[in-house]
């Protein structure tokens, strides 16, 4: 895990109510920057329901550490992305694997973010990476 | 709301004894009292229909049709009853009811029931208030037939003009119009009765969407003049996994059979079958019959209800609903304010209904974000989504008071 993720997330998991945590998460949306229009592409869209993701998962130059970029047209959507991009941003393949981000999510109490109702295509975004990752090791 | 109008409420529909008959909806979700808006998705359950489903599977449990054993032949019975009551809710004969899985495969049976008889000299007509359901199957069989797809033209706000779409009937000549009663996502009602009469006067073949309708509005199908009429229990406070098809018995049975299997069999050679009359010929194989017997006790709970009463009843909780909800700045309301089931379809300025869903859902309100399996009626309003609050005979005045103050505090959490 990187500081950076355990930086952002210090504020939602201390926020004392459930929209100071949304407010939090929401801010940390703000925070990332604006995907230009011409990556807003079907091919880079990940597979949910109702919020519209676009992400891409790349490795750097020295093909050593993974580099997550993405946007959401919704709020919520884009504040967990921002989560997720902190929580993998710059990690091996091999780091990648070794993290539970169910746990993290759990950890912060937004693990219900990740049920299939929920249809934002966080799930999807995890699984992504993931896959990412481990084609990379194998 | 003053205390006189409370009063008179209390006195022409008695909604604490009602509320007090839906267990669902005495509870609270993440520490607030549930404000369950989400009628137009799936009604709440009456106690009395999850007795009936535990009574069946706790000592009534048979097949229905096959055993000459007691519990089969009540069994059956009861199932058959289910029938003639859902007969009565709409003025037709038992033997124009199918049951089916739901609303949506009662509209695959009647367009796989239909393709024979279509090629490219035929014409299906549909509107853009269709919910997905409705679309789709008519899509597969006019590229499988040939026959030609249109859709009758809306109005800019969600309405149907209905003077431009009996002309445009009358022009096109469908052999088959199908056309929903009510707009799921808007709550818009469309007044079918001139559009089937011209219908009519061109021969054409009339099916209704009634998945919004059947519940709020009780149609007299006789009256409506429809050849098929579908809509599904669980919207309707019975069980999922059950629908019903209603057909003009001569239509009805001159449909083709969709599923084949026991019990729609007349005799069975081992080269070639005869099929029962409609409506046995249509359901093939064990039917739901616990859902067909909870949904009978949802059918004698609106049936112990007076209907004019819940409909006046759900008119005043619309109308006080809208008139809160257009006083905040920045909602935009895409339903029709008048002739509405009590569906409330809005967004608040830009922002995404995703993120209005989730923070209202931390007030315990239950509300439908999306593009509600319509969109056609989506892109036609220039929107990708909506949020959506349906109300129902259930909620009450003060749920409608919680909604519009958290949504309030959720727009406040948004800046």
């Amino acid at each position: 895990m990187t500081n950076t993720f355990k930086k952002v997330t210090e504020s939602i998991k201390n926020a004392p109510a459930w929209q100071q945590k949304y407010r939090e998460i929401m801010l940390l949306g703000k925070t990332l920057p604006i995907l230009p229009e011409s990556l807003k592409i079907d091919d880079a869209l990940v597979p949910g329901c109702e919020s519209k993701v676009w992400m891409f998962v790349e490795f750097d130059l020295t093909e050593s550490s993974l580099v997550v970029i993405g946007d959401s047209d919704t709020r919520i959507v884009k504040g967990l992305l921002a989560l997720i991009l902190a929580l993998y941003n710059g990690l091996t393949p091999e780091q990648v694997i070794k993290i539970d981000a169910y746990e993290e999510f759990e950890k912060l109490g937004l693990i219900s973010h990740l049920s299939p109702s929920r249809g934002n295509g966080i799930k999807a975004m995890i699984e992504k990476i993931k896959t990412m990752a481990q084609q990379k090791v194998l | 709301m003053t205390t006189l109008m409370k009063l008179m409420t209390v006195l022409e529909f008695d909604i604490n004894k009602i509320r007090s008959d839906f267990p669902t909806l005495n509870q609270t979700i993440n520490g607030c009292p549930l404000v369950y808006l989400d009628s137009a998705a799936t009604s709440q359950k009456p106690q009395s229909v999850i007795n009936a489903i535990t009574e069946f599977y706790t000592s009534q449990n048979a097949n229905v049709h096959r055993g000459r054993h007691s519990l089969s032949e009540q069994a059956t019975n009861l199932y058959e009853q289910a029938r003639d009551k859902m007969a009565q809710y709409f003025n037709v004969f038992s033997n124009e009811i199918v049951w089916t899985k739901g609303a949506t495969e009662a509209i695959n049976l009647v367009a796989n029931g239909l393709k024979k008889r279509l090629d490219k000299s035929h014409t299906i007509m549909i509107s853009p208030l269709e919910h997905h359901a409705n679309i789709v199957p008519w899509q597969i069989v006019s590229q499988q037939t040939g026959a030609k797809l249109v859709s009758l033209p809306l109005n800019k706000n969600g309405t149907l003009n209905t003077l431009e779409c009996c002309d445009f009937i009358k022009q096109i000549r469908p052999t088959l119009l199908a056309i929903t009663q009510v707009s799921n996502t808007l709550g818009n009602i469309t007044d079918l009765s001139p559009l089937i009469r011209v219908a009519k006067e061109v021969n054409s073949l009339v099916l209704v969407d009634g998945a919004q309708g059947a519940l709020h509005l009780k149609p007299d199908l006789r009256k409506l003049n429809c050849d098929f009429y579908v809509c599904s229990s669980h919207k309707m406070l019975g069980p999922t996994g059950l629908g019903v098809l209603y057909g003009r018995y001569e239509e009805l049975n001159a449909l083709d059979i969709y599923q084949s299997g026991g019990e729609m069999i007349d005799k069975v050679y081992l080269t070639h079958s005869t099929y029962r009359p409609a409506p046995a010929k249509f359901e093939a194989g064990t039917p739901n019959i616990s859902g067909v017997l909870g949904f009978s006790a949802a059918l004698d709970y609106l049936n112990e209800l007076d209907h004019g009463k819940i409909q006046r009843y759900e008119q005043k909780l619309f109308n006080y609903a809208a008139k809160k909800l257009v006083m905040i700045e920045g909602i935009t309301i895409y339903s029709n304010l008048s002739d509405n089931i009590g569906t409330l379809c809005f967004n608040f300025n830009n922002e995404h209904p995703y993120d209005l869903a989730t923070l209202l859902d931390g007030y315990g309100v239950a509300v439908r974000s999306g593009h509600h399996c319509t969109q056609p009626l989506m892109a036609h309003l220039g929107v990708n989504g909506t949020v959506r609050a349906s109300l129902t005979f259930y909620n009450t005045f003060e749920d409608v008071d919680i909604f519009i103050h958290s949504l309030k505090k959720c727009i406040a959490l948004l800046d």
